[in-house]
Order: C-alpha cells, then sequence, then structure tokens
C-alpha cells in the first residue's frame, strides 16, 4: 500500500513536469505572503512561470483584480523589473499603483482596442525575457490563444496575467489558474468613520494540480493579510 | 497657400569661384575656355575680363586682341553643376526645397519661410549678402511664379521683389530672352520686332501658338502662374545608406525580404565597425515603372542587430506593393547615436529599462500598432488628478520627484460622468448616488479632499473629493464641482478603487 503512494507520488510529480511546472527550490524565492491562498497550488508556492486568467464582469471587478494583480506584481518586481500592461479603453491610473508598492514608472503601458492585437502584443512581451509580467486584458480568450501563451511562458520564465471580461463563454483554457475577485465591505475600525483596509473575496475557480477554493485577503500596508487569520488573533487578544 | 519662389543668379560663378581658389587671379584679367569646333571659345569670364573687353563666346584669339594680357584657363565641363549644388545645399538652411538651374541659378521655393527672417525683403538681403561676403556675384528675384522670378533676376535693373500676381506688370518691360526660350525663337521673335514681352503679352493665345509653337506660350503662362512648373529638389546626402540594384525586378515578399537582409547586413557592419546604433531607417524601392515606395522603421534605442532591425521591417513588407516589380532598394539611415558597447554578463539580473531586449520588444510593438500605443508615465508635480501625471519622453527616464501617496482609483474615468447623489447635510458625504441608472447605498466614506484648480493654467471650480464605500464593499472616487450652493452642485464619479 504504501509502495503504491510513493509510486502514484512520484507519477504525480513527474506529470507536473511534464506539464511545464518545474518544482521550486527551497528558499529561493520568498512566498508572496498569500497565505493560505497559496498553499492551494501545487508545491504550496505561487507558479510565477504560468498564465494566469482573471474573471471580471463589471468594472467595479476589473478594478479589484487590478488592484490584486499589482498586489502580487510588488513581491515579483521587487528587484527593479519591468512590467508591462496591456490595457483597452479604460485607463489604469499610474499614480494608484505606488499605494501597492510598485513604482508607476517601472510599468509600461500599451493601449489597444482589438483583442487580436492585444494578444499578439501579449504573446510578444511574454516571449521577452526581460520583463517580470505582463498583465493583459481582453474581452475573450480561446482555447489557442491561452496555449500559446503557455508556451512563450514556459520557454521565458514571465509571469503573465489575463483579465478577460466576457463571461457568456468561459470555455477552457491552458492557463494555470483562474481567479475571481470582488471587492467585500471593509471592516469596522472600532466604529471609527471612514473606510477600513481594501478587503478583497478571491475565488480561485480553477487551479491546475492544486485545489480550488474561496479566501478572504486585505491589503493593508503593503501586505496580503488573511482576514480568517486576523479574526483569530483578535480572538486570542480577547481570551 | 500662395507659393512664393526665389531665383539666385550667380552672374560671374566659375570666375568668382576660381578667384576665390587662387587669391593670385583677383587682379589679373582672365576667362575659362573650351575647344569648340577646333577654336578656344571663352565660356566664362571674370568681372575684370568682362569690363576690358573679353565677353562670353568670344574666340581667345579675339579678346587678346582687345586685352593683350587676358588669361586662358581650361574650363572643366560639368564644374558649375557641382558648384550649384554646393551652393544648393547650403541654402537648405533657408529653405527646404532648393533646386538647380543650369547653367548659374539655383531655384528656392520659399513659400512659408520669409517670415522667419522678417520678410520677404530681409530674407533676400540676407542670402545675398552672405552670398556676396563670400566672393560670389549674386543677384535674387522674389515672385510669385518661377518664370517672373527667373526673368526679374537675370534682367530686371529695378526692385528685385514682385509683389503677389503682379507678374505680368513685372516682366513686361523685360527683354524676350527672359522668357527662357531657344536662341532660335528669340532670333524670330526679334525678327519681328518683339524686343520685350509686353506686346506679346497683349496677343491672343491662339495667334502666338499659331506662329510660335506651344513653347512660347506654355513659357508665358509659366511666367503669369496660369501654368504650374515642377521643381527637382536637391536631397540632402544621408551619412548611412546601402544600395542594392536587382537585374531581374523582384516582385515577392521573400524577394524583398532577401534584399532587406542584404541591404541590413551592409549598413550594420558599417555601423558597428563606427561604434553607432540606427534609430531610424527607410527604405525606397525604385519601381519599374518609375514610381517609389517607402517604409521606415524606428527604434526606442540604438541598434545594429541585423535579426533585430530584420524583425522590425518583416512586418512593414506588407506594405510595400511591388506592382510590376522593384528594380533599386535604397537603405538610408537618416538617424544613428552613439552606442556603448556593453559588456555580456555572467549571470542574469533584472536589467530594468536599459534592456536591450525591452527596447527591442518596444520597436516590435510599435511597428505592429503604432508608437502612439505604448506610454509610460512620470509623477508630474499637480494635484490636479488628470495633470498629476506626465508622459516619459524616453524609455530611461527617470522621476525627478517622487510618487504621490495619497489613496488614488486605480481606474480613472476621463472624463469624470456626471451622477445624482443624495446627501443628508450639505457637506456630508452622499448617503446615496445613482450612476448609469444604478442606485449604490454608501456605507462608508472617506473626505473630503479639496483639490483647487491650478489658477494660473485653467479656471473653473476647485473639486471636493471623496472615497466611499457602498454596501457591497465596492469602492468608488466622487467629487462635487464647485461649494454646495442651495442644492445645484454637480457630482461625479471619477474612478474606481481597487
Amino acid at each position: 500500500m504504501e509502495n503504491k503512494k510513493a509510486i502514484v507520488n512520484e507519477l504525480q510529480q513527474k506529470i507536473l513536469q511534464w506539464e511545464g511546472y518545474k518544482a521550486p527550490v527551497a528558499g529561493v524565492r520568498p512566498l508572496l505572503g498569500l497565505g493560505p491562498l497559496e498553499a492551494a497550488f501545487p508545491n504550496g508556492v505561487f507558479p510565477v512561470v504560468a498564465v494566469h486568467e482573471l474573471i471580471c464582469a463589471s468594472t467595479e471587478q476589473a478594478a479589484s483584480s487590478g488592484g490584486l494583480v499589482t498586489g502580487i506584481l510588488s513581491v515579483l518586481m521587487q528587484k527593479g523589473g519591468i512590467c508591462v500592461w496591456i490595457g483597452r479603453a479604460r485607463r489604469i491610473f499610474a499614480p494608484s499603483l505606488s499605494l501597492f508598492g510598485v513604482e508607476p514608472h517601472q510599468v509600461i503601458f500599451i493601449s489597444l482596442i482589438k483583442d487580436k492585437d492585444a494578444l499578439w502584443v501579449m504573446e510578444e512581451a511574454l516571449k521577452c525575457g526581460g520583463l517580470t509580467a505582463v498583465i493583459c486584458e481582453v474581452k475573450e480568450l480561446s482555447f489557442k490563444h491561452s496555449q500559446r501563451l503557455q508556451l512563450a511562458v514556459e520557454q521565458s520564465r514571465v509571469t503573465g496575467f489575463v483579465l478577460r471580461n466576457e463571461m457568456a463563454k468561459l470555455d477552457s483554457t491552458a492557463c494555470t489558474a483562474r481567479w475571481r475577485v470582488s471587492a467585500m465591505p471593509s471592516a469596522d475600525m472600532n466604529g471609527l468613520p471612514g473606510l477600513g483596509y481594501l478587503r478583497w473575496q478571491i475565488e480561485l475557480l480553477k487551479v491546475r494540480n492544486g485545489q480550488p477554493g474561496k479566501w478572504t485577503l486585505e491589503w493593508q500596508n503593503g501586505n496580503f493579510i488573511s482576514v480568517e487569520k486576523e479574526l483569530a488573533l483578535v480572538e486570542r487578544k480577547v481570551g | 497657400m500662395q507659393k512664393r519662389y526665389m531665383v539666385l543668379v550667380f552672374r560671374h560663378l566659375l570666375t568668382d569661384e576660381l578667384a576665390l581658389r587662387r587669391p593670385q587671379l583677383k587682379d589679373v584679367p582672365f576667362v575659362l575656355a573650351a575647344a569648340i569646333k577646333n577654336r578656344m571659345v571663352i565660356t566664362a569670364s571674370s568681372p575684370l575680363a568682362e569690363a576690358q573687353g573679353a565677353f562670353t563666346g568670344m574666340a581667345v584669339a579675339d579678346a587678346r586682341a582687345a586685352v593683350p594680357e587676358l588669361l586662358a584657363i581650361d574650363d572643366i565641363p560639368g564644374k558649375n553643376a557641382k558648384l550649384l549644388r554646393l551652393l544648393g545645399l547650403w541654402c537648405i538652411r533657408y529653405t527646404p526645397t532648393v533646386a538647380i538651374d543650369i547653367p548659374n541659378g539655383l531655384i528656392l521655393d520659399i513659400s512659408g519661410c520669409a517670415h522667419l527672417w522678417g520678410g520677404e525683403r530681409n530674407y533676400l538681403k540676407e542670402i545675398v549678402l552672405k552670398l556676396r561676403n563670400a566672393g560670389f556675384d549674386a543677384r535674387a528675384a522674389i515672385a510669385d511664379t518661377l518664370g517672373a522670378a527667373w526673368a526679374v533676376a537675370h534682367f530686371a535693373k529695378v526692385s528685385p521683389i514682385v509683389a503677389s500676381g503682379m507678374q505680368a506688370k513685372a516682366i513686361s518691360a523685360l527683354p524676350t530672352a527672359a522668357l527662357r526660350l531657344e536662341t532660335e525663337l528669340l532670333l524670330k521673335l526679334q525678327k519681328l520686332g518683339f524686343r520685350t514681352i509686353g506686346p506679346l503679352l497683349s496677343i491672343s493665345a491662339t495667334v502666338l501658338r499659331r506662329r510660335f509653337g506651344t513653347v512660347l506660350l506654355v513659357r508665358i503662362n509659366q511666367a503669369l502662374g496660369k501654368e504650374n512648373e515642377v521643381l527637382t529638389p536637391i536631397e540632402l546626402p544621408v551619412a548611412y545608406m546601402a544600395r542594392l540594384p536587382c537585374l531581374e525586378p523582384i516582385r515577392t515578399a521573400v524577394g524583398i525580404e532577401i534584399a532587406i537582409e542584404k541591404l541590413l547586413s551592409e549598413l550594420c557592419l558599417r555601423l558597428q565597425d563606427e561604434g553607432k546604433g540606427l534609430r531610424k531607417a527607410n527604405l525606397k524601392c525604385q519601381r519599374i515603372d518609375g514610381r517609389k515606395v517607402q517604409v521606415s522603421i524606428t527604434t526606442t534605442k540604438g541598434s545594429h542587430s541585423v535579426s533585430h532591425l530584420m524583425r522590425l521591417f518583416k512586418l512593414q513588407v506588407s506594405k510595400i506593393e511591388p506592382a510590376l516589380g522593384i528594380e533599386l532598394f535604397l537603405l538610408e539611415a537618416p538617424r544613428v547615436e552613439d552606442m556603448e558597447t556593453v559588456q555580456d554578463q555572467l549571470w542574469a539580473e533584472p536589467k530594468g529599462l536599459a534592456d536591450t531586449d525591452l527596447a527591442q520588444l518596444l520597436d516590435r510593438i510599435a511597428g505592429k500598432v503604432g508608437a502612439a500605443a505604448i506610454k509610460r508615465y512620470l509623477p508630474s508635480e499637480h494635484y490636479w488628478p488628470e495633470h498629476s501625471i506626465k508622459k516619459a519622453n524616453s524609455l530611461t527616464e527617470k522621476p525627478t520627484t517622487a510618487w504621490p501617496t495619497k489613496p488614488r482609483p486605480i481606474s480613472l474615468l476621463s472624463p469624470p460622468e456626471p451622477i445624482e447623489v443624495m446627501a443628508l447635510v450639505p457637506d456630508n458625504p452622499p448617503k446615496m448616488f445613482i450612476h448609469k441608472g444604478k442606485r449604490h447605498q454608501i456605507t462608508k466614506a472617506d473626505g473630503p479632499e479639496r483639490i483647487g484648480r491650478e489658477w494660473w493654467q485653467d479656471s473653473g471650480e476647485h473639486r471636493d473629493y471623496f472615497a466611499v464605500e457602498d454596501s457591497e464593499g465596492r469602492r468608488y472616487w466622487l467629487f462635487r464641482s464647485g461649494y454646495y450652493d442651495g442644492g445645484d452642485a454637480q457630482w461625479y464619479l471619477h474612478g474606481y478603487f481597487a
């Protein structure tokens, strides 16, 4: 029985490698600080060499997704990397990125109207090893296109994020993970007036070889804080 | 716009130039002579020789009878064209369109240029004085048409500037030779007693055509501005260029790509030797039907990499229409810059914005979707949200001030969208707002943050900004334009927070 489990485990590891996952060497890259969310991914590490797909049905959801991606970017771009943000008509306001710890002048914005152009630019950008991440806002992402993006990523080791807003066609794609981010009411700050920390509900709808789930995260002073943990802390203090 | 032309005449072009090169000729009467029909004929004579009676067209032997100490120097054929080209290139500082007028003139299209020198009179004075100080006996005239300017420059004794539309008056007193006619036709006119242009203008066109052919009519019309005349301007030489003539006309995309690759490898080798990088390249294709097609590429950072430039050109190949075939390819690099030689790194670190790969990527993107789509922002020292960022001019430009740390929405609407609000107390944040027909119940709000107009730039109301959160947790940036004033202040939605 033990023997069988070991064989299955070994086989799983091999499949991961074939699918483009490389087992991260311990201590090479710090965790992203996504808390329990990170544990949902294979090997318990946020896959950097991958294309992530974020679904945003409304403008508000797109803004939330943008915020989450920027928060992740701040960790990825710590060593002064460059990021390309391919947007459509809606404009990302550069100064807001500095709130998430990203230097806005390290981001190159490319505004395109057609999906076809945007995906072409994204594929070219993903092939460029000098970049840290590429973010692309499109309407739709076909299976074929997602495969092309995944192939580009495997060679250059750049992280790709696709923000898509066409909900009607949610076919399967070759992306590593499918996320949905929505804003949540911020916590009451002991009865003080005003807004609390940014709080999102993050759903991992699909993760390849991982555990889909639902989490609530807050952005506090440049870090992601898992809200459950926070609550537990408060309870302990009270107790 | 009314066209204006200036014609420059160098009356002693060749002798002036010779006197400049050999100062000892300054006080000696000398002529340039060439062998025509077995005798030495004067082709150009210096002002001093002319004053003593040795004119162009005389045999040197005849002239020596009048001026015994006359010095005859062999004329080099084609010299005047070369000289005029050099003078023409010098004149490009005054106007972009300069053409050569063999044997001794230059034609400048000065439309829209003269006001930079404070009017046509100053413009003309500036050019003529500069040329005279340099040692050339130059005369000039300005008119609406090339023909009139030519006539006035060569033959008029009075004012060199012909006012707009006054060509007929200006040329009517000038001799018929001012119409740029063949010698035969001039003799014919002279025989019939036409010594000046004036009488010709009063004769009807049909009669003139029957008598003298169309040439005379065309010349008169050109001088009066009834017919257009085309200039062939001098083109500035490009320092970095490569050319590839083809034995057979090229018509296929593959053929064009091979040609571009050949040209690029030739040009890049040279650029590499000199430590330069190309910033802009034009590919000119001369087709066998006599037309030119041109495509160009630009790079954000100097490059002499054949493979990179080839990829940029590949995106443009589809824009080249070969028609019947291309017989000559010309690759020019009008803009080059010095390149730093970079040592290869042993291990890869993120190189940031100075990365060559990144510059090449942006070049490719610019080639496909246009350079206008690519933007990078730097902070600008303004509180007004729309003015708080500016576009970076280059890829390596660094921010001069820190990025502001005030909370700003991740996506900004431009322009702000009007909303309807309901507030309990006038200066408090609203309790509810309606945007695009949808009600949003506000539960939490921060603010107001008042941002005043920059009165030295634009006038208008200030804005009071509120960051609000609705019952579902979505966060918005709202503002009221101006003071609360009896309830008619307009509210706007300006952005979405993450």
